[in-house]
């Protein structure tokens, strides 16, 4: 399936895949309207340390770990990508314990959110491929991880 | 083929998963001793507290059991099994054969011998649906609750019926809340929250007796109540299997396929001891993801599959009224504090290994130091001064990102 | 001292009411412009520093940002213009020669756009370039002038070196040093995939590119940096660098800040030392010197290589390409006075040489003359835009032309013309690593890709309009050009006819 990689070596540490991911999942049309005056909570961060950066998100692992010890059954693996069900989910921070790559982030009421390849947004590529403006962060098939 | 599952809960319905990633076609019978459709037991919690309902509580979908070809058989209590015949008899008389079978009967909840308990008029215990609605039901605004235990069960319940009481009271044999998962100096930072929403704590006593409502303590004291809900723990079910003549010893023994001492017989879940690597010791490792992960593991080798499932460890993520916490492994070897700004993080290093860590408050990002417990990453490998003060890739090799991040494939 | 005090040449405009205040113009401007005011809760700016290279403004993703000349002026005076006035009280602060980078920006008439290009009609018919072959290879270098055979009777066909190329243009001489370790990747791959050469430019080359040689033209310029066996025999070509159309008559200078790790390694020069290029070779005084180096390089080589030599040009430059013609080079670069720079002092940029389209028509028309046109090939450079300037110029006589400008632009640049400062916000013209790292090869390899390509299209589309399908048949062709609005001193240089005759 399809991925999201990163490659740290063209990681400008702009934030800019952040704000993007912000924006593809906050259901408006326009950036400035769902992001201004706001302190985004993204599903991608970055890490920056020294000049080396790089872009964390959800690995959509072949064995998650998350969904594997899901209490409440809201994640789940829909051809490969997982997904959460904020309806289901209760902010139990089970997926927090068991993320390897602290991918899982509580959302502002306290329910769970990742990413999700941007399926259930009206983004279409993710948004922080297509906004990332050096190609460092790739949308490829390339095997498991 | 033909599989038999007997409980319908985290390790069952992992079972069924396991065993449709290799075969879409075995026969699956799914026996449980409830009546529900897959549930979350961990939710009875959330449920009373109103965070979820009986419906967004189902562990699966509605059409979980027909779209994996299971033969669901709810309210089937399982009272033998032969492993000689390899035949299974329900208490209604339901007799059953197998090819493979998986116990996941999971616990039940120890009820100590108290005097003039059987006395008392509205005894509960909190650990599966039925006991959730039958406390629901018999709370009333006014009620005072008291609650036996101060461990994760106890303390859930507490917070999840918060509302929906007058008073609660919480008596535990320990001098702290949490004592399986909290020291001395993190417990406290959870007493206090409790006790700010209203939740009392008596450490260190327990009753001696239940007389006309009121519970007689050891220390002397005296405690009115309504309710009384006993959640001092819980102890594996492994009558069946022991029965049967399984190797048991606190929990049912089984190695990391899953498989216990007889024959083509599985067991996985709460009713299971294995191994803690974090600790090295067998262990009843009564947890959500364990159960599910030991079931699938189960699920894939009686498909013929190959899987084994060893790195069990202790691990819990829990909060009370808005403060997260989460811990794993074991509290061994050299602490190191990292807590700042009323936010908790202790990690327990030995042998050049993360063996365990309590964070209380902000737990962004706690599970890579659960892989580093998990995988049992050797701590020279990475930048631990950088990974201890924040979580992140950033500690590990370039190497290690390129491969998990970057779906670099170096040859090895 | 307010008598210094020079008010800034850009306002940044931002609107407030699209910023979101992610700081990214803020993390991308290495000029500091733009910082976050913590109290006022606003991003900021200091238009002091603001370059005008459009970075912030490109990765805005709010579009808050634009950048515009501020209105802020002096008294009028078509005379004393304001970059009069300010260039003046620069010097009077610090006594120095100013700098600037890129080619040169004033009014002066650009040629290319007072000439015309034929299309057929009726007779002579167009040619549907998408439905018949078109011929875009041309090979460089010296062409026999009558047919030989051997005892047998069979003609000849062992020509000398020849360079081949799928279009006809190449990348242009810029050093690893002046542009980025990437910028020069980026060249490099594109070359090898469009079947065309790039230039190291006087900065040696790097290891890592060496697997690009057979794309690759060497050049040893008057400072001889990293010029050695290995790299001579890398190239596939050896340029030998006379002069250049953005500093005609100078030397170049490499400040030693930009002399780090691989750079120097690369030139053969210590770290932090200056990289004095001299005005002249110091061993070329006549155009015999020049003969004694050309044949120095084909003996190293062993005559398997095309000798390029570049010159500027300059006023008398058809005589000049005459005697290089004849010192045994088998391709000529001419390089206008619009030719970029990574550093040349601003009045010699802006005041010496001329354009390339009169010297490229009186290159070819005197090598023509004197019999010796088949003797070399010749590039033209210094500004070729586009498509349509490729054929103009192969019209009046080149036989490819060298681009540099235009692919520096394909890889992010926007002309702020301050590739001198090191600081390139889009990662071409610094050695700042992490600066260098914002340009990323595959991107910029794709891009150059894609210029070329285009530009393969339109040119294609330009012959087939003139019922021309091989580019052999467009070389010298001035029939196909026409003139307008020239004097006749101009159109006759340029061996071309006004529009309607």
């Amino acid at each position: 399936m399809k991925r999201v990689y990163v490659n740290e070596k063209w990681c400008l540490a702009c934030h800019l895949c952040e704000y993007y991911c912000a924006f593809a999942n906050s259901g408006e049309k326009s950036m400035v309207k769902a992001l201004k005056n706001l302190k985004i909570n993204p599903r991608i961060h970055i890490e920056e340390k020294n000049g080396i950066s790089f872009a964390v998100s959800c690995r959509h692992c072949e064995e998650p770990l998350c969904v594997k010890g899901c209490i409440s059954g809201a994640l789940s693996q829909k051809d490969g990508v997982i997904l959460i069900d904020q309806n289901k989910c209760v902010g139990c921070y089970t997926c927090v314990l068991s993320c390897p790559y602290g991918a899982i982030s509580p959302t502002e009421t306290g329910v769970m959110q990742k990413c999700e390849l941007c399926t259930t947004n009206a983004s279409g590529t993710p948004a922080c491929v297509k906004g990332c403006p050096n190609g460092a962060i790739v949308f490829e098939e390339r095997g498991t991880v | 083929m033909k599989h038999i599952i007997i409980g319908n809960s985290a390790a069952g319905i992992g079972c069924v998963e396991g065993i449709r990633r290799l075969h879409p076609d075995d026969e699956i019978y799914l026996l449980s001793d409830e009546k529900y459709h897959t549930y979350s037991r961990p939710l009875i919690s959330y449920l009373l507290e109103g965070k979820t309902d009986l419906e967004r509580m189902k562990y699966r979908s509605d059409d979980f059991y027909e779209k994996n070809k299971v033969t669901f058989m709810p309210g089937e209590r399982v009272v033998k099994i032969n492993p000689a015949t390899k035949k299974i008899t329900t208490e209604s008389g339901t007799r059953l054969s197998y090819d493979d079978l998986l116990c996941a009967t999971g616990s039940s909840p120890f009820i100590p011998t108290t005097p003039g308990y059987e006395s008392v008029q509205n005894a509960f215990t909190f650990s599966s649906l039925d006991d959730a609605l039958a406390l629901q039901e018999a709370l009333t605004e006014e009620s005072r609750v008291l609650i036996i235990g101060a461990g994760l069960i106890g303390l859930k319940c507490a917070e999840g019926i918060r509302d929906l009481c007058r008073k609660i009271t919480v008596v535990d044999l320990a001098n702290r809340v949490l004592s399986s998962i909290l020291d001395e100096q993190t417990a406290p930072i959870i007493q206090k929250k409790l006790e700010e929403n209203g939740i009392r704590f008596l450490p260190e006593d327990c009753v001696a007796s239940y007389k006309n409502g009121e519970a007689h303590m050891k220390s002397g004291k005296v405690i009115p109540f309504d309710i009384l809900v006993t959640c001092v723990g819980v102890r594996p079910n492994t009558e069946l299997l022991k029965t049967a003549g399984a190797k048991t010893g606190k929990g049912i023994q089984i190695d990391d396929h899953s498989r216990t001492s007889l024959p083509n017989i599985y067991a996985a879940g709460d009713c299971t001891e294995c191994l803690d690597i974090s600790s090295g010791q067998q262990k009843v490792l009564a947890l959500l993801p364990n159960a599910y992960k030991q079931g699938e593991t189960a699920g894939i080798n009686m498909a013929g599959g190959d899987h084994s499932f060893k790195d069990s460890i202790p691990m819990n993520a829990i909060g009370f009224f808005g403060l997260h916490m989460i811990t794993a492994g074991t509290y061994e070897g050299s602490v190191l504090d990292k807590s700042e700004n009323g936010n908790i993080k202790k990690l327990f290093y030995q042998d050049d290994l993360l063996k365990g860590f309590i964070m209380i408050g902000d737990v962004d990002k706690a599970g890579i130091y659960t892989a580093l417990i998990r995988e049992q990453i050797p701590l020279s490998s990475i930048d631990f001064d950088l990974i201890a003060q924040t979580p992140g890739l950033m500690a590990f090799s370039k190497k290690y990102r390129d491969e998990t991040l970057g779906g670099v494939r170096y040859g090895y | 001292m307010a008598i210094d005090f020079l008010y800034p040449e850009f306002e940044v405009v931002r609107d407030q009411s699209r910023c979101i205040a992610c700081r990214v113009c803020e993390r991308q401007c290495a000029n500091e412009v733009h910082s976050y005011d913590e109290d006022l809760k606003l991003m900021v700016s200091d238009e002091s520093r603001c370059v005008n290279c459009h970075r912030c403004v490109s990765l805005c993703p709010t579009r808050a940002l634009k950048i515009i000349k501020s209105p802020h002026t002096f008294r009028e005076n078509a005379n004393w213009t304001q970059d009069a006035i300010q260039e003046v009280y620069r010097q009077a602060n610090s006594g120095a020669v100013l700098l600037s980078s890129m080619g040169n920006p004033k009014q002066f008439p650009v040629y290319w756009d007072k000439i015309l290009i034929n299309a057929s009609q009726v007779t002579n018919p167009s040619i549907d370039p998408l439905r018949e072959p078109m011929e875009t290879r041309v090979f460089l270098g010296k062409k026999p002038t009558n047919i030989t055979r051997d005892q047998n009777g069979k003609i000849k066909t062992d020509l000398p070196p020849q360079l081949e190329l799928e279009l006809p243009i190449l990348f242009s001489a810029m050093s690893y040093g002046s542009i980025s370790y990437n910028a020069h990747e980026s060249l490099a791959r594109a070359a090898v995939e469009m079947g065309t050469y790039y230039n190291t430019g006087e900065g040696g080359l790097h290891k890592d590119f060496y697997k690009y040689g057979a794309h690759t033209i060497v050049q040893v310029a008057s400072g001889r940096f990293g010029v050695h066996k290995d790299y001579l025999e890398q190239g596939a070509a050896i340029e030998i660098k006379m002069g250049q159309g953005a500093k005609p008559g100078i030397g170049g200078h490499l400040p030693g800040t930009k002399i780090t790790g691989d750079v120097s390694a690369t030139r053969m020069i210590p770290e932090g030392t200056d990289a004095i290029s001299p005005a002249p070779h110091h061993d070329i005084y006549s155009i015999e010197d020049l003969r004694q180096l050309v044949y120095s390089l084909k003996e190293a080589t062993e005559y398997k290589k095309p000798i390029i030599v570049k010159v500027a040009a300059v006023h008398n430059i058809a005589a000049i390409a005459s005697g290089i013609a004849r010192s045994g080079a088998d391709i000529i670069a001419i390089d206008g006075f619009r030719g970029g720079t990574g550093a040349a002092p601003t009045r010699i940029r802006d005041n010496v040489g001329i354009p390339i389209e009169l010297a490229l028509a009186s290159v070819d028309q005197r090598l023509r003359e004197e019999g010796i046109r088949n003797e070399v090939s010749l590039i033209a450079g210094g500004s070729i835009r586009n498509s349509a300037d490729v054929v103009k110029a192969i019209a009046l006589g080149a036989d490819a032309v060298y681009i540099a400008t235009g692919a520096l632009l394909a890889l992010g640049c926007h002309l702020c013309r301050t590739c001198q400062t090191g600081k390139c916000n889009w990662g071409i013209a610094t050695q700042r690593p992490d600066l260098v790292k914002r340009l990323n090869p595959d991107i910029g390899c794709r891009r150059l890709i894609n210029l070329l390509t285009a530009w393969e299209h339109e040119i294609k589309e330009f012959m087939g309009g003139m019922g021309i399908n091989s580019i052999e048949s467009l070389k010298g062709n001035r029939l196909m050009l026409r003139g307008v609005g020239k004097k006749k001193k101009e159109l006759s240089i340029l061996g071309i006819a006004h529009a309607g005759e």
